[in-house]
């Protein structure tokens, strides 16, 4: 029998929002898929368009920018930088062959740990269903 | 190669309960670099403290990996280890195995332990990347600006100003005050509210510390915690204060007649007006939105009659800019609108008010001077039915929370007016009746003991009108009966929501709010009182739904923690701000205008008599946001270690079984 496909997730999260909404979401033990990794950044503008591609280049099945609500930025309007540039990476996706719906830029704030919850249960299901990315590696 | 020292902590339970923590140590001690690995029941404890300093002697690590908690919880104590073992604090990082690893994944045992060491792996590369870094440390302009001229303002600002610093006190209204001088008596105590409360503001107006700056707003915010430009808008008055003696013969002249905000619109007040008799600071205020013009062809009957030459209409706006080192939000809250009530009469009747306006009826300085009447018709309410959670606690049509002070101001309504009008009859609607405060549960007791107060259990299911009463259909659940009460006067307990204009000034200062529109805390038990953003402190219903002293508690906890952060001159930074690279810069600018504090710029120099481009970072502007590092195509510029190939590193570890 075939073994069920796992998508490895990474999720670049945001120190002042979306981190704090993932560890919320552990105080309140809400549970969700295991495949989603967290990497905290300070700011969802501080990912470089490169690091989601290469991300993807280096085995990733889906990648994420999780950052504060437009004008909520910590830093002003570092999301806006990001909201941006994700327009830019998914173009970039297309050159690389990858799905636009492997990569997903969402705003979930710290107060929001059922938000993330939801999300990583909806992403890793959408993933799912595309299959492994052409990238990954095992 | 760096020596690494990896500590897994089992938490008690809490971590491995569902990690296998032998496993993840296992894993790990055969990982590149690491020299060390080790599970400890609480590493958080001293002796597990004891055994990093010790083992980083030992084993002589150059860094380490402490696998817990969350990095907010716990990295202050593992950097301070580090740095008490003669490692350079940044040398510490921590991999969180419990709020998003154990605690997320408590039915995937396995699973979530292969997770765990992926997650320590990552941080294990990270670690390896960092570089020693030293804090940076900058100035501290020692002076609070408190936004909000209410009871939590006013106790932040004076509990500010008697730790000895400078206050700035803004309140965007002509007086300070509040809604607490609106208020009649407050509850358990029944104490007089403007009683109370004028002492205050006239020690806040004497202090001379602290300047008040009424009829100011807040436009724009820059800088950070310790370093703030607070751009000020100054309204104008048209009347000039210290010149204005308050004779009143503006007020006999002035044609102009609009609802008064002081007495919730129950009462008229003129164009020019003294928001109320205590108001501070005493001055007159020509309101510019109703006066007939400023131009004194049209009008100019005030100026006409003021005999010290107060009025003048040629004042404008100002705008002007102060420094601050702390910025204490004290914005305070609105009734939800009565408009949204329609199920209720809401805006429908004139004899539907909400508990402010009964406020006002009841206050001894208010529109009838205390003596309960109805709007409509000014005649004595004989029956008065209270409508508790009027859109509180309503999840489908209008706002879920609970406003925590309806139940005790409703008691306190219902039981003044039993005081005032022996032969009434005070009706209560309620789902619950919370009274978890001191002395409440016996104030409430008092009412439907002593006043007889009726106090009816269910929901409203209809408000009407029928001639000159208002009918209020209800269900009594406890008795399962069906009640009509012919009401003279209905009054509705609406939710408490953030003030106007918050919404729109939280985003200007960059303020993070949960979905209602309360300020967020950094952490919601154990920092109440600061926002996630440093330099910025919560006082008051800004913050969510309280009453006067958990506001007054919350003020002065605020004002406690500007006043240790002014008491240094000097402010440790975070290091971990941008730096360029410079044999990678290139000078082409792209990341000079997205910065957002303008912390970047183009410099130009002869290197080897040849002209060499590059930029330069503020280190006291530069927040290290990294917007730069994700603009530059070149790795020119990175925020000390949160760098891009830093972050790869960690992408790596996690996608490898």
């Amino acid at each position: 029998m075939e073994e069920e496909f796992i998508p490895r997730i990474i999720s670049f999260c945001c120190n002042w929002c979306t981190s704090a909404a993932a560890d919320g979401a552990g105080t309140a033990r809400m549970q969700y898929p295991t495949n989603v990794h967290i990497i905290r950044t300070m700011c969802s503008g501080m990912v470089h368009p490169s690091l989601v591609t290469e991300a993807f280049m280096r085995g990733a099945d889906g990648v994420l920018v999780c950052g504060c609500h437009i004008g909520e930025c910590h830093y002003r309007d570092g999301n806006v930088r990001a909201e941006a540039r994700a327009e830019a990476i998914t173009l970039m996706l297309d050159d690389l062959g990858i799905e636009r719906d492997r990569f997903r830029l969402e705003w979930i704030s710290a107060a929001e740990s059922a938000k993330f919850e939801k999300f990583a249960e909806e992403m890793t299901e959408k993933i799912k269903a595309l299959g492994p990315s052409p990238h990954r590696k095992s | 190669m760096k020596r690494i020292g990896v500590f897994v902590c089992h938490c008690g339970i809490n971590i491995a309960g569902t990690v296998d923590v032998q496993r993840v140590v296992d894993a790990l001690s055969s990982y590149p670099g690491v020299v060390h690995a080790q599970d400890y029941i609480f590493v958080c404890s001293e002796p597990g403290q004891a055994l990093i300093r010790e083992t980083i002697k030992s084993k002589q690590l150059d860094s380490v990996v402490v696998a817990a908690c969350s990095a907010s919880l716990h990295e202050g104590t593992f950097r301070g280890v580090a740095k008490d073992a003669g490692l350079n604090p940044y040398q510490c990082e921590m991999a969180n195995i419990r709020e998003q690893c154990s605690w997320v994944h408590q039915e995937e045992k396995g699973l979530a332990t292969q997770k765990a060491v992926r997650i320590v792996r990552s941080i294990v590369e990270a670690v390896r990347l960092n570089k020693d870094l030293q804090p940076i440390r900058v100035p501290v302009t020692r002076r609070a600006v408190v936004i909000g001229g209410g009871i939590a303002g006013i106790q932040a600002a004076l509990d500010i100003a008697d730790a000895g610093h400078e206050v700035l006190l803004v309140e965007k209204n002509p007086s300070i005050g509040g809604r607490m001088i609106q208020l009649s008596e407050t509850f358990p105590t029944l104490d007089c509210s403007q009683c109370i409360l004028t002492p205050k503001m006239v020690a806040v107006s004497r202090h001379p510390k602290i300047k008040v700056l009424t009829y100011h707003e807040v436009v724009d915010m820059s800088g950070y915690v310790g370093n703030f430009k607070v751009k000020l808008l100054k309204k104008p008055r048209y009347v000039k204060e210290g010149t204005c003696n308050l004779c009143n013969k503006c007020l006999d002249v002035c044609p102009v007649v609009v609802p008064s905000e002081f007495d919730a619109g129950l009462a008229w007040r003129k164009a020019i007006y003294l928001p109320f008799p205590q108001a501070v600071p005493s001055v007159y205020t020509l309101d510019e939105r109703v006066c007939l013009g400023l131009d004194p062809l049209r009008c100019g009957k005030c100026s006409e009659v003021c005999a010290p030459k107060a009025i003048d209409y040629n004042m404008r706006e100002e705008v002007f800019e102060v420094e601050a080192g702390a910025v204490v939000v004290a914005t305070g809250f609105d009734l939800y609108p009565m408009s949204k009530l329609g199920e209720y009469g809401g805006e429908k009747y004139e004899d539907v008010i909400s508990g402010l306006e009964f406020e006002r009826i009841l206050s001894a300085s208010g529109p009838t001077k205390g003596q309960v009447r109805r709007p409509s018709d000014g005649k004595e309410p004989k029956e008065v039915v209270f409508i508790q959670c009027a859109g509180s606690r309503d999840p489908e049509n209008h706002k879920p929370y609970c406003s925590k002070i309806c139940c005790m101001y409703t008691a306190k309504h219902a039981m003044l007016y039993k005081h005032r009008v022996h032969d009434g009859n005070a009706h209560v609607f309620y789902i619950d009746v919370r009274t978890p405060g001191k002395d409440f549960e016996e104030f409430y007791q008092r009412a439907v003991e002593e006043d007889r107060v009726n106090y009816v259990r269910g929901k409203v299911s209809k408000v009407f009108k029928q001639g000159d009463k208002i009918v209020v259909w209800g269900a009594d659940t406890l008795s399962g009966k069906k009640v009509e009460v012919k009401a003279d006067l209905v009054v509705l307990a609406l939710p408490l929501v953030p003030a106007a204009g918050a919404e729109e000034l939280f985003k200007k200062l960059r303020l993070s709010t949960n979905k209602h529109g309360f300020l967020q805390e950094a952490h919601p038990k154990l920092r109440p009182v600061e926002h996630p953003n440093s330099g910025f402190y919560l006082a008051g219903v800004a913050q969510g739904p309280k009453d006067i002293p958990e506001a007054v508690a919350q003020a002065s906890g605020a004002a406690s923690k500007v006043a240790a952060l002014f008491s240094g001159v000097e402010l440790l930074r975070e290091p971990t701000i941008a730096e360029v690279v410079d044999e990678l810069c290139d000078g082409c600018a792209f990341c000079v205008d997205p910065c957002p504090v303008q912390a970047i710029t183009l410099v130009e120099y002869i290197r080897d008599g040849e002209l060499k481009k590059t930029v330069k970072v503020n280190e006291a502007l530069c927040m290290g946001c990294g917007v730069c590092m994700a603009t530059c195509p070149k790795k020119g510029i990175a925020v000390r270690n949160f760098t891009t190939d830093r972050f790869l590193s960690m992408v790596d570890a996690m996608l490898t079984d």
